[in-house]
């Protein structure tokens, strides 16, 4: 599959800004769709709003931009009224974390057969740089101009706690392993997610001494450690940056029956 | 039946195939009848963790060509305003139930209002169009539930049927007619690539369904007809008229209005519940006639026009401070300026006959 078989070419060139993550998992996506061998006329994107929402407005096939935090609602209503129809939706920490929570943890706990591919930059890049759910603690935004007084969640834990079938981690540097978990969630039966770390030089590293689109990915590279690897298995495990660090990797990977698979 | 015992019956009848719904008094018996019944029929019902949820649900449902609908009462149907305004700007087919009890806020659950007017009407943000009809019988529960579908699927313009707690629980015989039109959205099942929002001049674009190869885009964003993100001002505006003058076009077919002695000196103009207390004090009146609102919006200007007149005093009667009074009012005095008078109750209890009658009698 040649790149703009899957992406809609006269909507080229895309929104996005110089060093925004983005572009690499639109990249990773388009891989990661073409080895599942999925049919693009019966799958069905579906977003909210905020940057990553904005990459099913590129993607050649049936696709539906939703209002503010309701893409797994509207998820959830088109696959149950046709579940031959794979459902893959494109979110990001805004939508997930915040105005769309209540959506996340119940659509997890229902386990409703899509995907879920969120896009946490820890931002809101689209309105201009206003702290998220998942800004690190003492992070400058446009709204926390003395630094973040708050802790961020962990979407992923979250989403293992929910029930979601599969769930895992990646920043935009983990390529192969972003692109191969793609893969797995598209293929995997229920409630797959798959959270991904990615730079906004824009409206978070500008603010906090990474403009230069390199020095966010070296950010990434400094704070992500492979579960595996992971020193500190307690607190850090289960707080993404509460004590610096992202984790990343697969956090499980289960086969509970599907919403409506139940025999 | 219950009246919403009915609603439900009408919507299996109408070919409902998806319901997404959260708990409220007083619409609960629309969910949980849905609940049994719609498996039954081989459709889909889903308890949601909200009425937001719910109503994004069935504008999923809706997508891949599955009538749709949710029930609700004022509260829920607060929370569900942002996604009508998304389903009109959308075209999504879908049909809300609005039982509509006691407000503002937590307000009256269990007792019958009629507060939510203008909220059905004006309740999210934009010049939107919005279709909305009136229940006053168990009867009109069966009826105008089917009707809600129809004009939702002709039109893609979301339907609200307003009920309340009265006609709700009503309990009451009805009939099924021999043959009832069922009309479903005319599809599209060629491939759409640059303009999945075009439009012949019923200004309704044909439906293309999710996972028919149509590869449409569908977005809240103000869209051209290919359905792209636009920030084009001329794209804005045709977009903006063609939807709201999809009503304005239709209106002869969406309007409906029930009229007894039309141009009577005095005229009682009224919908939902109270339109059972007009109906009884115009047995022992004959002077009196009375316009029944089962379109409330688009508000039935021409009709009613037509049925007041020549008329003298019009009593609008009403169990809220004072909605569609003013719609009333505007009509009334559009071309000569009649007496226009507003009966209006709130307290939970539904206006009698004997308080018509009273309040007739103060003058006019």
């Amino acid at each position: 599959m040649e790149f703009f078989d899957l992406f809609r070419e006269d909507r080229w060139p895309h929104m996005f800004c110089p060093g925004c993550g983005i572009g690499t998992v639109m990249n990773c996506f388009h891989r990661a769709f073409a080895e599942t061998g999925l049919d693009q006329d019966r799958t069905v994107f579906v977003s909210g709003i905020g940057c990553s929402s904005r990459i099913i407005g590129y993607i050649r096939a049936d696709s539906i931009h939703t209002t503010h935090g309701r893409a797994l609602a509207v998820a959830t209503g088109i696959k149950l009224a046709n579940p031959d129809l794979n459902v893959v939706v494109f979110s990001g920490d805004g939508d997930i974390g915040a105005i769309g929570g209540n959506h996340f943890i119940n659509a997890a706990r229902r386990n409703v057969d899509m995907s879920v591919f969120c896009i946490n930059n820890f931002i809101y890049g689209m309105t201009g740089g206003q702290a998220s759910t998942t800004t690190p603690h003492k992070s400058y935004s446009t709204t926390t101009p003395y630094g973040n007084k708050e802790y961020p969640f962990d979407l992923s834990e979250l989403a293992v706690t929910a029930g979601a079938n599969y769930v895992a981690r990646w920043t935009v540097r983990n390529v192969k392993e972003l692109t191969a978990s793609m893969q797995k969630a598209m293929q995997k039966k229920g409630f797959s997610f798959v959270e991904i770390a990615s730079p906004c030089p824009t409206s978070f590293g500008r603010r906090n001494r990474m403009a230069d689109p390199k020095q966010m990915f070296e950010w990434l590279k400094i704070i992500s450690v492979k579960r595996e690897k992971s020193q500190a298995w307690g607190l850090d495990q289960l707080d993404l940056n509460l004590g610096g660090q992202i984790t990343v990797g697969e956090f499980v990977e289960r086969n509970r029956a599907p919403f409506g698979m139940i025999a | 039946m219950q009246g919403n015992e009915a609603c439900v019956e009408a919507a299996i009848y109408a070919g409902l195939r998806f319901y997404a719904g959260y708990p409220i008094t007083p619409s609960t018996e629309v969910g949980e009848g849905l609940a049994a019944r719609l498996p039954e029929e081989g459709g889909v019902f889903i308890q949601m963790e909200d009425e937001i949820a719910s109503i994004s649900a069935i504008i999923g449902a809706s997508w891949t060509g599955a009538k749709s609908m949710t029930a609700t009462s004022g509260p829920g149907f607060s929370l569900m305003q942002e996604s009508i305004g998304y389903a009109s700007m959308t075209e999504t087919p879908l049909v809300i139930v609005d039982a509509m009890r006691g407000g503002p806020s937590t307000g009256l659950p269990t007792m019958p209002a009629q507060g939510d007017v203008m909220q059905a009407r004006y309740g999210s943000h934009g010049d939107y169009p919005i279709i909305a009809l009136a229940a006053s019988t168990v009867q009109d529960m069966f009826d105008l539930t089917i009707r809600a579908f129809n004009l939702t699927e002709k039109y893609r313009v979301p339907v609200i049927l307003l009920s309340d707690a009265e006609v709700g629980h009503m309990r009451g015989k009805f009939t099924v007619p021999t043959s009832i039109e069922v009309i479903d959205r005319a599809i599209r099942t060629d491939k759409v690539w640059h303009d999945g929002f075009a439009y012949d001049e019923s200004l309704v674009p044909k439906f293309p369904v999710f996972g028919s190869g149509s590869r449409v885009h569908v977005t809240g964003l103000s869209h051209d007809v290919a359905g792209y993100p636009s920030n084009d001002p001329e794209v804005h505006e045709d977009l903006v008229r063609r939807l709201n003058g999809k009503l304005t076009k239709h209106e002869g077919d969406i309007c409906r209005v029930d009229i007894i002695r039309p141009n009577s000196r005095r005229m009682l103009v009224t919908y939902g519940s109270p339109a059972l207390a007009a109906h009884e004090v115009l047995r022992s009146d004959p002077e009196t006639g009375m316009v029944n609102l089962k379109t409330i919006w688009p508000f039935p200007e021409r009709l009613l026009r037509q049925a007041i007149s020549g008329t003298e005093d019009v009593v609008v009667v009403e169990m809220n401070l004072g909605q569609a009074y003013r719609e009333v009012e505007r009509v009334a005095c559009n071309e000569v300026c009649k007496k226009t008078r507003l009966l209006s109750k709130v307290g939970g209890e539904v206006t009698t006959p004997s308080e018509i009658v009273k309040f007739l009698g103060k003058g006019g």
